[in-house]
């Protein structure tokens, strides 16, 4: 990412003036982030105030993390995601592969029907799904919460556009040594995708880590919940809210995520522009 | 490999996604529409044919027809503001604006944070008396307001968290095109006299038309597609004034357990969202070079 | 030899089976936590109490989030065929529970008159929510009232006498204009009071409706009362607070951050349930009182909280290890001890006549408050249908609370709403 010099780059007044909207803006999209720490770390008092002299505390996040499985939460959590993404990866690199490299009957018709789902994603077939879960026998388990997600679209059509590009003449060369098509795929295909299965795996990760309504809808007790139902399920009391354990909460819930966002920035930013480009 | 071989290899490697596709959008979409002209089973009765009744309730609901407005006024309102403010930050943190690596940074974390969890925060800013919000503008001097306790500013405030989160998602996209794009285009402009602004309406933003139009697409299902806020901070109050479509089929089909009525009114968003794919179909594709 | 080991293992086997054979019978039950403090410690302990003392029954108790959450589970279960032995849920699901034909009614279970003596020992208000059609189909468990807390500083300051809490629905406007405070620029730094109006209005406004006079349902559940004159005249109360007399925040009033607008000191005088005592109790940096609701025609709070109920999915055996364990949870003793943990109200009079409980109240004169007030309770509002004709009323609530809607106009379109929902149940 060089930053161009650009003949466009404002000078002077408007330099200044556009710096200074930038950071506005920076400082306004942190804010509540920085607030939620700022809560977390100090006493129930100094939730509403702010004195650079408050004690530091670590209270909130311990009795967070009594009052509700948390541990367990993420223990789900990370069975979710590591579930769906392998499924997706194994599922979406067979598809792929079939839709570029391979000429067959129905190729626009059945790639069309994976496309519906770019537009109805199973968000919003939250009624049917339930019932189809129901009738599976596999409601409240974590199988329930990702299966409808395994055969991604989104994942089918990034990875057959990255296959389209690899020269046929490697995929020749391998057949001439007598590999058969899967061994082709593993050999040729999936290693030269590389960068696209990094970046579809980050956005599949994080898509899973902070989705919710179908969780919420689909698992009804601590030992399938992932952690941002548990945290729904945690705020929610009819007693009243104690805005320094929710917060605590909050952080730790998204903790990992943000730790390795942090680490790991710039592949994180560089994925997502990758899986934006189709 | 012969052609039939060839057919047989290539639908035996499809099998497993398109079955795990055909039953959990395809089958689901085409099912739906069929149980939402049956009634809802309740204890001993089971379910009967109803015919259009669902869609009647539907008609005559007025809750729904706030839900349906309130969705469209939630899209006309966060889309174009968090487009433009995609662009506007897309442009700072391509360019050498100063302290770019934080702003990236501080643009772009709100899009891997569970909305859930943001929601939670949020909802803290918006507390009347002494939230940050109201810490703030009661410094300026302004009285106090329950933001997301009156009818008239619940809905824009669900709408800022959305801009919020959205705007650096999007951000990506512009920034990955910027990038992209020669900088010999530029110079050559500016060799000819062309202003900044000039150039932005006249060069820079047609190149930019495909990303905007796929971020609009993108943008149009998240409008409908996104209620977790919802569930968290107003669980559709005060009177409906928040509620969007899916948070009602939520609340209907699993709060209220109609799932016959919840069937009816998914229909009603797939229809939109089916709109939503016509448009990309005709417009994007005709218009824009992907592939 | 040899015999004697095989007497002896003949010995152990016999001894062994038959608690293997009771052990068989397994009470499952979902219980929800809607108040803060370690009720799932005190929970597993009740059961593992149980279980000592009856070494046939195993009771399995499952968390299940809050009430509403906890009746999602409980449908859910029962349509896949697969529910629990008994559940605590809210005293309101019992016409839910009954539509989808869930639950079986205690009343063919209570054949002794000791089990009779048992059913009448609770409070007579905490029944009327546990039995429609002449049958108990609920036993009072975790019960709340609403009650007013106040800043007694506060009081002091507004020259109040702090141990004289608001008697009538006048005077509790008259401290609220007293307990309001504004600054030079007349903006409101302290309000006099708030009543909640987020999530569940519709019980918070039961209590200014039974307080003019007029509770909200009938005792079959298919009739609502929403239109009637007194009701009106109740939310025009709860309006003019904010509007009128401008000593209550204007607009929708958060549940949730109520206590901590108390904590605040934000507002001088508060209505939350019970449940919040203990809360109150811990947060609350200032001396505070509690005391019942001031009244209007009369005084009145709706009851609130969960009730025990039975599955219809049970073997017998199971639902006489159910009743067992429900007696022995509510047994005076049992239910002080449990009021006492968390600041719900014992379900019963003699658990208010227990040394343990007689102690606490004399150490602690808040908690004998919603003893006081049960008198005047009545039913939380229940009927068929109940999660949507109640929400009718939270939409008008809403409506008029936020000025949308007057409320008359707010409450007429809620009834007309009702009454299209209950249609189908009235025969």
């Amino acid at each position: 990412m060089n930053a161009t010099t650009h003949v466009y780059e404002p000078r002077g007044v408007a330099r200044a003036v556009e710096t200074g909207a930038a950071w506005l803006l920076g400082v306004l999209w942190v804010l509540p982030l920085v607030y939620a720490f700022w809560t977390a770390f100090h006493p129930g008092e100094y939730s509403t105030r702010f004195v650079l002299t408050a004690p530091l505390t670590l209270d909130n996040f311990v009795k967070a993390w009594h009052a509700a499985p948390f541990a367990r939460y993420f223990v789900n959590t990370m069975a979710l995601v590591t579930m769906v993404l392998a499924a997706q990866l194994v599922l979406v690199t067979l598809a792929a592969y079939a839709f570029a490299r391979f000429e067959f009957p129905g190729r626009n018709v059945l790639f069309a029907l994976v496309l519906v789902q770019l537009m109805i994603m199973p968000d919003v077939l939250i009624v049917e799904n339930y019932r189809t879960m129901a009738a599976l026998g596999i409601k409240d388990t974590i199988l329930a919460i990702g299966l409808p997600y395994m055969a991604s679209a989104f994942g089918i059509f990034l990875l057959r556009q990255t296959f389209k590009t690899i020269p046929r003449e490697l995929d020749e060369a391998a057949r001439v040594e007598g590999c058969s098509p899967l061994q082709v795929l593993w050999k040729v295909y999936v290693p030269l995708a590389r960068p696209t299965y990094v970046a579809y795996a980050l956005v599949s990760v994080s898509y899973h880590w902070n989705n919710f309504l179908w969780p919420l809808i689909i698992t009804n007790s601590v030992e399938t919940r992932p952690v941002t139902v548990g945290l729904q399920v945690f705020s929610a009391t009819d007693q009243g809210i104690d805005w320094s354990i929710i917060t605590a909460a909050t952080i730790l819930s998204v903790a990992p995520l943000l730790v390795a966002f942090l680490l790991f920035q710039r592949q994180f930013v560089a994925s997502f522009m990758r899986a934006g480009i189709r | 490999m012969t052609r039939t071989r060839q057919w047989l290899y290539a639908w035996l490697l499809l099998a497993p996604a398109m079955s795990l596709l055909a039953l959990f959008t395809h089958y689901p979409a085409v099912a739906n529409l069929w149980h939402s002209f049956y009634s809802t089973p309740k204890g001993a009765r089971p379910a009967v044919w109803v015919g259009a009744d669902n869609y009647v309730q539907l008609a005559e609901d007025p809750i729904f027809w706030k839900a349906l407005v309130n969705n469209f006024g939630y899209a006309l309102g966060t889309i174009p503001a968090s487009i433009a403010l995609a662009l506007l930050m897309a442009m700072w943190v391509h360019g050498k604006v100063a302290g770019r690596g934080f702003l990236r940074l501080a643009y772009f974390t709100p899009t891997i944070l569970p909305m859930i969890a943001v929601a939670n925060i949020w909802l803290f800013f918006y507390t009347p008396e002494y939230g940050l919000l109201e810490q703030f503008t009661k410094g300026l001097g302004f009285a106090s307001h329950n933001w997301l306790g009156s009818q008239s500013t619940a809905l824009a405030c669900l709408m800022l968290v959305t801009v919020w989160k959205e705007a650096g998602f999007f951000m990506i996209f512009y920034l990955a095109a910027l990038q992209s794009m020669s900088p010999h285009l530029a110079e050559a402009a500016a060799i000819e006299g062309a202003s900044r602004w000039y150039f932005f309406r006249r060069v820079t933003f047609p190149l930019l038309m495909p990303v905007t139009l796929f971020v609009l697409v993108n943008a149009v299902i998240n409008a409908f597609r996104l209620v977790d806020h919802i569930v968290v901070m107003t669980r559709g109050g005060p009177d409906n004034a928040t509620a969007l479509l899916l948070y009602y089929i939520y609340e209907i089909g699993f709060r209220f357990w109609d799932s016959a009525y919840a069937a009816a009114l998914t229909m009603v968003l797939l229809v939109i969202l089916g709109l939503a794919a016509l448009f990309q179909f005709v417009v994007l594709e005709k218009r824009t070079h992907y592939q | 030899m040899l015999r004697r080991i095989r007497q002896s293992v003949v010995a152990l086997l016999a001894a062994l089976v038959p608690a293997f054979a009771l052990a068989q019978v397994e009470v499952s039950f979902f219980y929800p936590v809607a108040v803060g403090g370690p009720i799932t410690k005190i929970i597993d302990g009740m059961a593992a109490d149980f279980e000592k003392e009856n070494p046939g029954v195993k009771v399995r108790p499952i968390y299940s989030g809050s009430y509403q959450e906890s009746i999602a589970k409980a449908l859910t279960a029962v349509k896949s065929g697969d529910p629990p032995v008994m559940s605590i849920l809210l005293s309101t699901d019992m016409y839910t529970l009954i539509d989808e034909d869930a639950i079986v009614p205690f009343s063919d279970l209570l054949r002794s008159p000791d089990d009779q003596a048992w059913v009448k020992g609770f409070y007579p208000g905490f029944m009327e929510n546990s039995q429609t059609g002449g049958k108990v189909w609920g036993i009072p468990f975790q019960r709340s009232t609403i009650v007013l807390y106040y800043n007694k500083e506060l009081f002091k300051e507004a020259g109040l006498d702090p141990n004289r809490p608001p008697q009538t629905w006048k005077e509790q406007v008259e401290y609220a204009q007293k307990l309001t405070r504004r600054d030079a620029s007349g903006k409101v730094t302290q309000w006099g009071m708030q009543i909640p109006s987020s999530g569940f209005p519709y019980w918070l406004f039961q209590a200014l409706a039974i307080q003019a006079g007029q509770n909200l349902m009938n005792d079959a559940g298919t009739e609502v009362y929403y239109d009637r004159p007194a009701v009106v005249e109740a939310l025009q109360y709860w309006v003019d607070l904010g509007k009128t007399h401008k000593v209550h925040p204007e607009g929708i009033v958060e549940w949730g951050t109520t206590p901590r607008d108390f904590f605040e000191r934000k507002v001088a005088m508060v209505w939350t349930t019970t449940g919040n005592l203990t809360n109150v109790k811990n947060n609350a940096k200032f001396d505070f009182g509690v005391a019942m609701l001031p009244a209007g025609k009369q005084r009145g709070s709706p009851t609130g909280g969960g009730n025990f109920y039975l599955f219809k999915k049970s073997t017998p055996a199971q639902r006489e290890a159910a009743l067992k364990f429900i007696r022995w949870a509510t047994q005076p003793a049992r239910a002080a001890q449990w009021g006492i943990d968390t600041g719900y109200v014992a379900v019963s009079p003699a658990a208010f006549e227990t040394p343990v409980m007689k102690q606490y109240v004399a150490g602690f004169a808040p908690a004998a408050v919603a003893r006081d007030q049960l008198p005047y309770a009545k039913a939380e509002l229940s009927t068929h249908d109940n999660q949507r004709v109640t929400k009718a009323l939270n939409d008008g609530l809403q409506a008029a609370l936020t000025g949308t809607k007057s409320p008359a106009d707010a409450m007429r379109d809620a009834q007309r709403e009702a009454e299209r929902l209950l249609r189908p149940y009235k025969r």
